[in-house]
């Protein structure tokens, strides 16, 4: 009875440290258009069978998968915890060592912060300060909302000086537009300086040229001069006038660059706007923009994406470009189209770009 | 064995025992039961659950599960796909992903704003974001797709509603936005693309009819029916139809959002307009038919009664709206949710239509209800009901 018992333990030990590596390997491996979905549905079935031990394991595996994959990862970790947390097995001190390796996925080192919340809401609490700096734009909201706290409890105390320094922590730390205009709000209302575009990283001084013309949409997909050469003392026929180069620098705080100030509010036109961004190191980047009109961003002659969709709404950081900088001049070219529509709401004309880190933390540019 | 009979016959006269209610809008997306016994008269909420993100998706039902979607976080990036036991509303499984695609939306709509469908074996959830996961009826995910991750343009940055419907080992799933605007047929056991087609480059928030062994596919351009299995047309109406209301089949007819309301006689290849009445304007609310009658929800909260054969007026009931959920209904009875949370049940067999009941949910409401054991279901940003 008792070798019995021996070797079901062995055995059990045996399933517990079953090697994952492979069926992991398996959902990384999965592509565009459901390629690997068969495979990976087997894969997921061996994972979510294991023992919870084996959530670090899984959890690393997200490490450098694509989207698809990490949600492959993320639905088995989340079978796993769910099993472990009824079974008040969750490895919680595993979870911690993963989270504060900051080597790890953003992606898995959030998944690994909820769950070490949801089995030890005071140890997550404890480690809430330590991800101010954190990699991860997601994990630094919950630091970020705590000194938000903060700030407001120190108002109420009327102690305005720790306010000011605990809000200015978190505006220094927050990465989330609603959190950034929260603190900028309770900063100035404490009547201190709030540099918003420098905060964000937007691009505020262009050459810009237009009106080439958009009629029938067509001009979206028509290459005219500036995306052949960049020759700011040159002008070309424009669909109303001259087409001839100027030099803009937005006011807004949000970076808007609004072709409708210099050029007038034209319709079925098409613009563009270059600027040099000098960067000091070789590094990957994420150009970021917020546009809602037709629009296309080259960055030194490299297209990086197109998207012609009209009107249906803009906002900061719509669309992510990943990218790689180069050291000294780079070189951003952005084609804006207005199409024909003329009810109130398609005036605008006009984009923000910024220049980022993946974690949304601006790179300023070294002149 | 003649109990037996007699029982399938009834049931085949009467109308199913209990029914399943797995996409937008119900059986064959017609927004009514098809079950025998209707829900009560007098309807009470039976249980609530709570829902951890927003949502104007519908509830479906399959068996005793209630599957639900929403999402949450800062930016809706977290995607809830949830299972209830239609019994107490006590969570079965709750599976949370992550978005891949673009999560921009109408402040008013959400990412968790494409009703999920099931063919009584499996879940398939459809976000905005396009992210589409499929799930076993126990929650082992099946397979997934990021169809924005898959076709880079394909979003709409007011937010996309479209729900998939299954059919014939077939998920149809659309996808129809200015830019890169598609509808792919996917094999429901892997996920992949059994067709794709290119739709016409304008934002659609409609959803597919499911209508004599076709998908019929709205959009601005008309309506557009298919083979489920292949893609292949089976008839297209080309005379334009709405972008937001869905049409309706019913018989041998299909009464199309356009230019009012259109009753369409489709054959292989041709279609036959059986008439129009250009005053029947659908607000955001999908028509339904019941019995021998089109209602229809206008932009100011107006039911309208109509007759099928002639689209001519019956009468108009207003309602306490304003609406974006769509009427559903069962035996004799008509049911609808407004903005506000306000459930009503209407008689529409009363000299004008008579608003029977209301119940006050006191929550915002987006959405269509479900019907499915004599009971129905709704949910709101926060909350699941079960109203029985």
């Amino acid at each position: 009875m008792k070798l019995s018992l021996v070797c079901l333990l062995a055995l059990a030990t045996v399933s517990a440290a079953a090697d994952l590596s492979q069926p992991i390997e398996v959902l990384r491996a999965v592509q565009k258009e459901g390629q690997g979905n068969e495979a990976a549905a087997k894969a997921w079935q061996e994972i979510v069978k294991a023992d919870a031990a084996t959530l670090p394991e899984v959890l690393k595996g997200m490490n450098g998968a694509n989207p698809l994959a990490e949600n492959w990862l993320r639905a088995a970790v989340g079978v796993l915890a769910d099993e472990a947390l009824k079974a008040k097995k969750l490895p919680v001190e595993a979870l911690v060592t993963f989270l504060k390796n900051t080597q790890n996925s953003p992606g898995a080192r959030v998944v690994a912060f909820d769950l070490i919340h949801r089995a030890n809401e005071k140890l997550a609490e404890e480690l809430t300060p330590t991800l101010l700096e954190d990699p991860s734009a997601d994990l630094r909201r919950h630091p970020v909302a705590k000194l938000i706290d903060a700030g407001n409890a120190a108002q109420e105390k009327k102690d305005n000086a720790a306010a000011i320094v605990a809000y200015g922590k978190g505006l220094g730390a927050a990465r989330d537009e609603d959190q950034i205009k929260v603190l900028a709000k309770k900063l100035r209302d404490l009547n201190q300086k709030v540099d918003l575009p420098k905060h964000f990283g937007f691009l505020m001084s262009w050459k810009m040229i237009a009106p080439f013309s958009n009629a029938d949409r067509t001009g979206f997909d028509t290459v005219y001069p500036p995306e052949k050469e960049l020759k700011f003392d040159a002008s070309y026929e424009g669909k109303t006038k001259e087409a001839k180069w100027a030099d803009y620098t937005s006011t807004d705080e949000y970076g808007k660059i609004d072709f409708n100030k210099p050029f007038g509010m034209e319709k079925s036109v098409v613009g563009y706007a270059a600027t040099d961004f000098f960067s000091t190191e070789d590094r990957p980047a994420e150009i970021r923009i917020g546009c809602k009109n037709g629009w296309k961003v080259w960055l030194n002659g490299e297209l990086l994406f197109a998207r012609d969709e009209y009107h249906r709404g803009a906002k900061l950081d719509q669309y992510k470009l990943p990218c790689q900088l180069k050291k000294g001049k780079n070189t951003i070219l952005v084609k804006c189209c207005q199409n024909e529509q003329t009810e109130q709401w398609t005036v605008e004309w006009e984009f923000q770009l910024r220049v980022c880190d993946a974690t949304g933390t601006a790179i300023l540019a070294a002149k | 064995m003649k109990t037996i009979s007699m029982f399938v016959v009834m049931c085949l006269a009467t109308g199913v025992v209990r029914a399943d209610w797995l996409q937008f809008r119900g059986p064959n997306a017609a927004a009514v039961s098809t079950e025998a016994k209707a829900p009560a008269d007098e309807l009470k909420i039976a249980w609530t659950a709570d829902l951890p993100g927003r949502g104007l998706s519908a509830p479906i039902v399959v068996g005793e599960r209630v599957f639900v979607t929403c999402s949450s976080g800062p930016g809706q990036e977290t995607l809830h796909v949830f299972c209830f036991n239609a019994a107490d509303g006590s969570k079965r499984w709750e599976r949370a992903m992550r978005t891949t695609g673009r999560t921009m939306t109408h402040p008013k709509t959400s990412v968790a704003a494409n009703t999920p469908c099931s063919d009584g074996e499996r879940v398939f959830a459809l976000f905005s974001s396009n992210d589409l996961f499929a799930f076993d009826l126990d929650g082992n995910l099946l397979w997934l797709r990021g169809l924005t991750f898959d076709y880079a343009n394909a979003s709409n940055s007011l937010g996309m509603s479209q729900s998939p419907v299954v059919m014939d080992g077939t998920l149809v799933v659309q996808s129809e936005n200015d830019s890169e605007s598609f509808v792919a047929g996917l094999d429901v056991a892997t996920g992949r693309n059994k067709w794709k087609l290119d739709r016409p480059k304008a934002a659609n928030w409609t959803s597919a009819t499911v209508w004599k062994n076709t998908v019929a596919l709205q959009s601005s351009a008309g309506i557009l029916a298919v083979e489920p299995a292949t893609g292949k047309t089976v008839w297209d109406y080309s005379d334009g139809a709405s972008t937001i209301p869905s049409s309706v089949g019913a018989g041998e007819t299909l009464y199309a959002v356009s230019h009012g309301i259109t009753a369409l006689a489709p054959e292989k290849g041709a279609v036959t307009q059986l008439w129009r009445n250009e005053k029947l304007n659908s607000g955001t609310a999908s028509p339904l038919v019941l019995g021998d009658a089109l209602y229809v929800v206008n932009g100011a909260g107006v039911l309208i009664k109509a007759s099928v054969k002639n689209g001519d007026e019956a009468w108009k009931l207003r309602m306490k709206g304003p609406f974006s959920g769509s009427p559903v209904a069962a035996g004799k009875r008509i049911y609808i949710v407004n903005e506000r949370g306000i459930f009503q049940v209407i008689d529409p067999d009363a000299p004008k239509g008579k608003v029977l009941q209301e119940i006050e949910l006191k929550e915002t409401v987006l959405t269509t209800p479900a019907i499915s054991g004599g009971a129905l279901y709704v949910r709101s940003d926060a909350k699941l009901w079960k109203l029985q």
